[in-house]
């Protein structure tokens, strides 16, 4: 090492880096954000242009001017009651969904530092499944009653696996969350085969998460609890960057471990119910938006938004093929999101057990 | 939140030959520890407490406690019994961010999230630093560039911390811990997995730092001769208990190797430093009978 080095690294120990090293790091830091907000536009302009896609296209089309006519509060009515009435909330369902979703994966991959651990593989969404079941079953409940059901499911599901797994460790965690999640599924299939058929299939058709027929009905409560629940998952994912270090340098750093892991996961399962209560176990949203996010975004941890953000688009469009896809049938958008991510699912486990690494 | 007044002089940062040691003005110190793992206890009444501006490293035989020692003075293993004191106040009754503001550590085995850049690991050190609605200042950068810096790894600033190898990764974790600019520092075993010249690298970083910072250090350490070498104050611990304490070559005794870790040895005088150095004797290839 030469003379002027030592100086500098005795300098850098001290405390002070030349100015050089300091513009390196806030270069690398400004690519990053800018980076960042690059991803996070070019997915909203996706999320935006699959939202005026299904708009436009359908059975009526509606051109783009009249669709925009419409959004700002004019247009003929014939336009309105179809953009208006009929589109604009299922699709903004969709996209609202697919957010709560996407997040709600990426809070759970990255706490559990699992792939694999996304809610509707660890049995948080078989909780709402299960719980929307029963109280269609047994309460006779419909509408919204059956969402509140739902939610109620999903978060008594969480709550189970994070009490059984408690003190376990995050490994731990996605092993019971699987069991818990099969039983949860035996449950719900025991249920089906005691229904009537009607029942069974219209069970069916909302466990296999379809966005048919929703209207502003649907769209209101959702909108309420993603309003609460998406400022509280961004503000409890502050201590995220410490957490992903591991419990013990999270600790060392002035992370309160067990809270801030707590809320995550309380908020994480909330949006995953309430987006289950809207549209149904939409399967493998939140399970492949983290990762495609992640991979738009090499090194940027997390990727919360742009996961939220990749998930908003994929359901919408999703959506958009699901009704478009066979003529004259409209496919529950869930068999869409599945023929997508199911492939994703057998590549990560072939990998996994590759690497040697088995989830 | 405001950034810890440094303890640093300007004599030290210009970075004369002259060693000046610039005392940490932190005291941390256990009171009566009682440590275990549920139901198994481990360590039980146990007074200890690292100098003030020395660099401390704390050997003994595998499960003997001094891990365990370690996590519980930086607030990571609640004790059974007794305190951990960390400038007079209980470490746990002290708002843990207030405590990651003076006392860093950086644990055995902390985990990169897959695909994580150097500088971003390294910016995460800032953590204790950063508020709610506080975002990256030029204190952050300039903290980062010189943990970076003095590590030597800000070349490897860009990249993914999964294709580094093992002695790249360790200073990337020390780089995170000094980016948290704390005045005390406890490492446990970070000399694990590298090979002798990163070993002694590490070591003299953390002697810079001692000695240009004042850091206050407390490091778990295998090797003993290295440890006799670099330590000013040595902790000897057997089964829970600390054997001895004291400058190396005070207390480094063939006796008291022989003590600690039942190994027949004999001790001389370190041709580099005058520390003491033991030379094990197995029960091959030694050709002067042992001395015991």
């Amino acid at each position: 090492m030469t003379g002027t080095g030592t100086t500098t690294v005795e300098a850098a120990v001290a405390g002070t880096a030349p100015r050089d090293a300091v513009a390196r790091v806030e270069r690398l830091h400004r690519g990053r954000r800018i980076r960042f907000a690059a991803v996070c536009l070019g997915l909203a302009l996706v999320a935006l242009a699959a939202l005026l896609l299904s708009l436009a296209v359908g059975d009526i089309d509606v051109p783009l001017p009249d669709v925009w006519a419409v959004l700002t509060g004019g247009g003929d009515p014939g336009s309105r009651f179809v953009v208006h009435e009929l589109r604009l909330p299922r699709a903004l369902l969709a996209l609202v969904v697919g957010c709560c979703f996407g997040l709600s994966g990426a809070v759970f991959q990255a706490l559990l530092r699992n792939p694999l651990a996304s809610p509707d593989v660890i049995g948080v969404t078989s909780g709402a499944g299960a719980a929307a079941v029963l109280s269609s079953m047994a309460f006779g409940l419909s509408g919204l009653a059956l969402s509140g059901g739902a939610l109620v499911g999903a978060l008594a599901a969480g709550t189970l696996i994070y009490l059984l797994a408690w003190r376990g460790g995050v490994g731990r965690f996605v092993l019971i969350g699987i069991g818990v999640g099969t039983g949860l599924v035996s449950l719900r299939s025991y249920l089906m085969t005691r229904a009537e058929v009607t029942e069974a299939q219209n069970a069916f058709l909302w466990l296999t998460g379809s966005l048919n027929g929703r209207s502003w009905t649907q769209l209101w409560p959702l909108l309420g609890c993603v309003a609460v629940l998406l400022p509280l998952t961004l503000a409890a994912s502050r201590g995220l960057g410490a957490l992903q270090l591991g419990d013990e340098a999270a600790a060392g750093l002035g992370a309160r471990v067990e809270r801030s892991r707590l809320a995550l996961l309380a908020c994480a399962t909330a949006l995953v119910g309430v987006g289950t209560a809207a549209a149904g176990p939409i399967g493998f949203v939140a399970f492949v938006c983290p990762p495609v996010a992640r991979r738009l975004l090499p090194g940027h941890g997390a990727a919360l938004v742009p996961s939220a953000l990749t998930g908003a688009a994929l359901v919408c469009l999703a959506d958009f093929v699901a009704q478009h896809l066979l003529p004259h049938t409209q496919l529950p958008v869930g068999v869409v999101t599945s023929i997508v991510g199911a492939p994703y699912l057998l590549w990560l486990l072939a990998r996994a057990n590759r690497v040697g690494r088995g989830g | 939140m405001p950034r810890t007044p440094s303890t640093t002089t300007p004599a030290a940062q210009a970075g004369s030959d002259k060693e000046t040691t610039v005392t940490s003005q932190h005291t941390l110190q256990a009171r009566g520890l009682g440590l275990g793992y549920g139901e198994r206890e481990i360590i039980s009444g146990l007074d200890v407490e690292l100098p003030p501006g020395r660099f401390t490293v704390v050997v003994g035989p595998n499960a003997c406690g001094k891990s365990t020692l370690l996590r519980a003075m930086a607030r990571l293993l609640t004790p059974t019994a007794g305190t951990v004191l960390l400038d007079g106040r209980d470490i746990h009754h002290t708002s843990t961010k207030e405590v990651a503001a003076r006392l860093g550590v950086l644990p055995q085995t902390p985990v990169a999230p897959d695909g994580i850049t150097v500088a971003d690991l390294v910016g995460r050190g800032r953590y204790p630093h950063q508020g709610w609605f506080r975002r990256w200042t030029a204190a952050d950068s300039e903290a980062v560039g010189a943990a970076m810096l003095a590590t030597d790894v800000l070349d490897l600033a860009g990249r993914s911390v999964d294709e580094l190898s093992g002695g790249q990764r360790q200073r990337v974790w020390i780089a995170m811990a000094l980016a948290q600019e704390t005045d005390v520092l406890l490492l446990d075993e970070p000399t694990t997995y590298l090979d002798i010249s990163h070993q002694l690298d590490v070591l003299d970083l953390l002697t810079d730092l001692n000695r240009k910072r004042g850091v206050t250090l407390a490091v778990v350490l295998h090797d003993l001769n290295l440890a006799c070498r670099y330590a000013d104050h040595l902790i000897a611990m057997k089964a829970g208990r600390v054997v001895a304490e004291g400058a190396p070559s005070d207390v480094v005794t063939e006796s008291l190797v022989h003590d600690v870790f039942g190994l027949r040895n004999t001790v001389v005088p370190d041709p580099a430093s005058g520390t003491p150095m033991v030379v094990p004797l197995g029960r091959h290839h030694v050709t002067s009978p042992a001395p015991q």
